[in-house]
């Protein structure tokens, strides 16, 4: 077994894209879930929105790269309209049905033959990389040291997507200690309350659905920037992902969100490495080594629900924070 | 130079044998007109092609005739032995490609998309074209026979539905929970049958009946271990909806882990269908799930209505406070009714391992967002409305297909569940003040 490259795979992982994207999608669900309590299962359809919005834009009607990021965003907030307005007024468990059927439906339809010459069905689109590379201010050659060592090209999306979770995340923190965050938090609380003090509760839901939902296209460009997209991604896995990620890392907390998702990303690329590793050298009998990939879903699994039954604030959460969660 | 590239190519060469052979085909392929000399590629000499290759089942089917049309030119092929074809354009452009579906097999049709589809050379100088055959029925019978055949068919996956829904609503009513891992609970049934029936080598009926205890006993299991040590400690309603997701994708890769990511079949499933009227025709199958589906409802709806157990739980449904406070051991009821919902679970998952056909490791996840859109048109936390909701999705899904391509079948079922919401957010049977 070589330590060597799966300590520096597993490193990798810490600023790896996939690593921001998770982030920031976590970020906006604790906008939904940690500040605002609504119980969203759909974060997949929304990454979806982004990154298709991006794509399309770019290939089907010919749009800058950073039109595209605007149309991913304004998708978002236009699902969030749509699932919204049967929801919001109901019980929090209908708000969580109806938003996993609603990213099942989004994921279908990008899948489906029908819309073929735009979404390219199951095979997904790609090659829309030339305008946000040509953005780029780095000159060619390789940088980094150690496991971080990138082209200019990968340099220039991590860069841009740890900038636009910055961005998000301080926008969070203004926002969450702001007037309209102290409304939002007492909505999660009491609903009653707030709404016997005059505020428009419905309202402030939406508001909070539509900034969480953009967080989570931006997660989706990301996703979609150093790659291709493709629609088996988009899957109720995804969205149960940025859950354990969000919950690991502590709801209602701003930089809960971002330790979730390196955690997440650094343990499940370790595992990714090393139990295939174990299981081809024969420390872990009875096992191929595709099941020893599987293994580590597995391990999410039950990661989930030992988090969610002892320690549902997560690593940074205060249990205050939590006691919406009845 | 001719653009119609209609002519017999000449085929000095070929022995008689053959030429009979090719006439054989031509007599199976049931292609009464005289085309299946045609020629598999045509146009070679311009720069620009269409290609293909026409399979069904992985076999490749010959003298399938494909043609070419758009920008004044157009010409037509038919497939080769081994299924492929290829027809030159001059020029880059759209053209519409079309398979002839009367030149298709008995019984195959186009099965995805439409058999005649527009596509575009652009950037390189080839574009390869290929058509989802399946097995179906070519749009020659009228609509209502469409109609009554989607029907029956509805009506079965309905019935199946309603038995995953029926339990899934129960344990919402009795413990508030929307349980994320009921889908699991379908695939573990359809997996254990599996178990039983192929790698065991039971007898089918054996098999079953042993698949279903199993799901039971997985209820029975899951409550002891899982859910009354969680509503012991108190714990918030919306956390065990969430311990609940991480029990889907504990359960979800464990099926992944050990039966791979393939497709499997029970002994009996995909048998020769049976005409009974018009064109409904059903396999033996189908008409025992169905039955067995009717008779399982109804002895459901017998427990409910006139058991003390079954009174106990609709009691708990309407208020469990009350319920516990007259005398009803609430504990010992729920997990009854979590072995109950597990093995309509488990039978729903056999049932459908039959109608979808087979068996696959994320198969639950599919059926679950179904399930809810049933329980939530019927009325969250109603058992009859449940059922009500499942028929009337299962009927929905597939009649629109009449309509909509059935790769997005699902998607009429659930945006009617957001539909139902927006207009009648109690669902069917459901009161008012439930949705609080």
């Amino acid at each position: 077994m070589d330590w060597g490259s799966i300590l520096s795979n597993t490193a990798s992982w810490l600023i790896s894209p996939e690593t921001i994207a998770y982030a920031l999608a976590a970020l906006g669900l604790a906008v939904h879930f940690g500040y605002g309590g609504l119980l969203n299962f759909g974060m997949a359809a929304f990454m979806a929105l982004g990154a298709y919005g991006y794509a399309i834009s770019i290939l089907t009607f010919g749009l800058p790269w950073w039109a595209g990021i605007i149309v991913g965003c304004l998708a978002s907030v236009v699902f969030a309209l749509i699932l919204g307005i049967p929801t919001l007024r109901l019980r929090a468990d209908y708000l969580a049905i109806t938003t996993i059927a609603a990213a099942e439906i989004v994921r279908l339809l990008f899948t489906t033959q029908v819309f073929d010459s735009v979404t390219n069905s199951a095979d997904g689109l790609g090659n829309y990389h030339a305008g946000f590379r040509a953005a780029n201010p780095f000159p060619e050659g390789t940088y980094g040291f150690g496991p971080w060592t990138y082209n200019e090209n990968g340099w220039w999306v991590r860069i841009f997507g740890i900038c636009l979770l910055a961005v998000a995340a301080l926008l969070v923190w203004l926002l969450m200690r702001s007037p309209w965050g102290r409304v939002l938090k007492g909505i999660r609380e009491d609903e009653d309350a707030v709404r016997a003090l005059g505020k428009n509760v419905f309202a402030y839901k939406m508001q909070a659905l539509m900034v969480g939902g953009v967080f989570g296209a931006l997660g989706g460009v990301v996703f979609a920037l150093p790659s291709a997209v493709v629609p088996s991604v988009y899957v109720t896995s995804l969205t149960f992902f940025i859950w354990t990620i969000l919950l690991l890392g502590g709801a209602a907390t701003v930089f809960g969100p971002l330790l979730g998702a390196v955690i997440f990303w650094v343990i499940m690329g370790f595992l990714s490495n090393v139990l295939p590793a174990l299981a081809s050298s024969g420390f872990l009998p009875f096992m191929s080594t595709t099941q020893a990939a599987t293994l580590r879903y597995i391990l999410v699994g039950l990661a989930l629900m030992l988090i969610v039954i002892f320690r549902p604030q997560g690593i940074l959460g205060n249990k205050k924070e939590l006691t919406f969660v009845k | 130079m001719s653009l119609t590239h209609s002519a017999h190519a000449p085929r000095h060469k070929r022995t008689l044998l053959l030429f009979l052979g090719f006439l054989f085909a031509a007599l199976v392929l049931q292609s009464v007109s005289a085309t299946s000399a045609r020629a598999d590629e045509v146009g070679t000499e311009y720069d620009f092609y269409f290609a293909g290759n026409v399979k069904y089942d992985s076999e490749p089917l010959e003298g399938v005739t494909i043609s070419v049309d758009g920008n004044g030119y157009e010409a037509e092929v038919d497939t080769a032995a081994d299924g492929k074809w290829k027809i030159g354009v001059p020029e880059k452009g759209t053209y519409t490609v079309t398979l002839d579906e009367e030149t298709l097999p008995k019984g195959v049709i186009v099965a995805e998309g439409s058999a005649s589809v527009e596509a575009e050379i652009k950037l390189t100088s080839s574009k390869i074209v290929n058509y989802f055959l399946g097995e179906g029925v070519r749009v020659t019978t009228s609509f209502w026979d469409q109609l009554a055949e989607r029907l029956v068919n509805g009506l079965n996956f309905g019935l199946l539905l309603a038995l995953a829904a029926v339990g899934a609503s129960l344990v919402f009513g009795t413990t508030g929970l929307s349980n994320f891992a009921h889908g699991e609970m379908v695939t573990f049934g359809a997996v254990m049958a599996y178990v039983f029936a192929n790698v065991l080598h039971w007898p089918l009926w054996g098999a079953l009946v042993a698949a279903v205890i199993m799901s039971a006993l997985f209820g029975f299991t899951l409550d002891t271990a899982l859910w009354r040590p969680l509503r012991r400690k108190g714990i918030g309603i919306v956390q065990v909806m969430i311990v609940s997701i991480g029990l889907s994708l504990l359960i979800r890769y464990i099926f992944l882990y050990f039966i791979g990511g393939g497709t499997y079949q029970l002994p009996g499933a995909g048998e020769a269908r049976i005409t009974l009227f018009g064109t409904v025709a059903l396999s033996v199958t189908d008409m025992v799930s169905m039955a067995v589906s009717v008779v399982v409802l109804l002895a459901v709806a017998w427990w409910l209505l006139r058991t003390r157990t079954g009174k106990a739980t609709r009691a708990i449904s309407d208020n469990p406070s009350l319920a516990a406070a007259s005398g009803i051991d609430v504990d010992r009821v729920i997990r009854i009714v979590w072995i109950l919902a597990a093995a309509l679970a488990g039978l729903a998952g056999i049932l459908w391992a039959y109608f979808r056909p087979g068996i696959k490791w994320d198969m639950g996840t599919q059926i679950l967002l179904l399930v809810f859109g049933a329980i939530v048109l019927g009325g969250l936390g109603t058992a009859f409305g449940a059922l009500i909701g499942a028929i009337i999705v299962g009927l929905l899904v597939e009649v629109s297909t009449l309509w909509i391509p059935s790769d997005i079948k699902y998607v009429g079922a659930l945006v009617v569940l957001i539909a139902v919401l927006l207009v009648k957010p109690q669902g069917l049977l459901g009161r008012k003040e439930r949705i609080g």
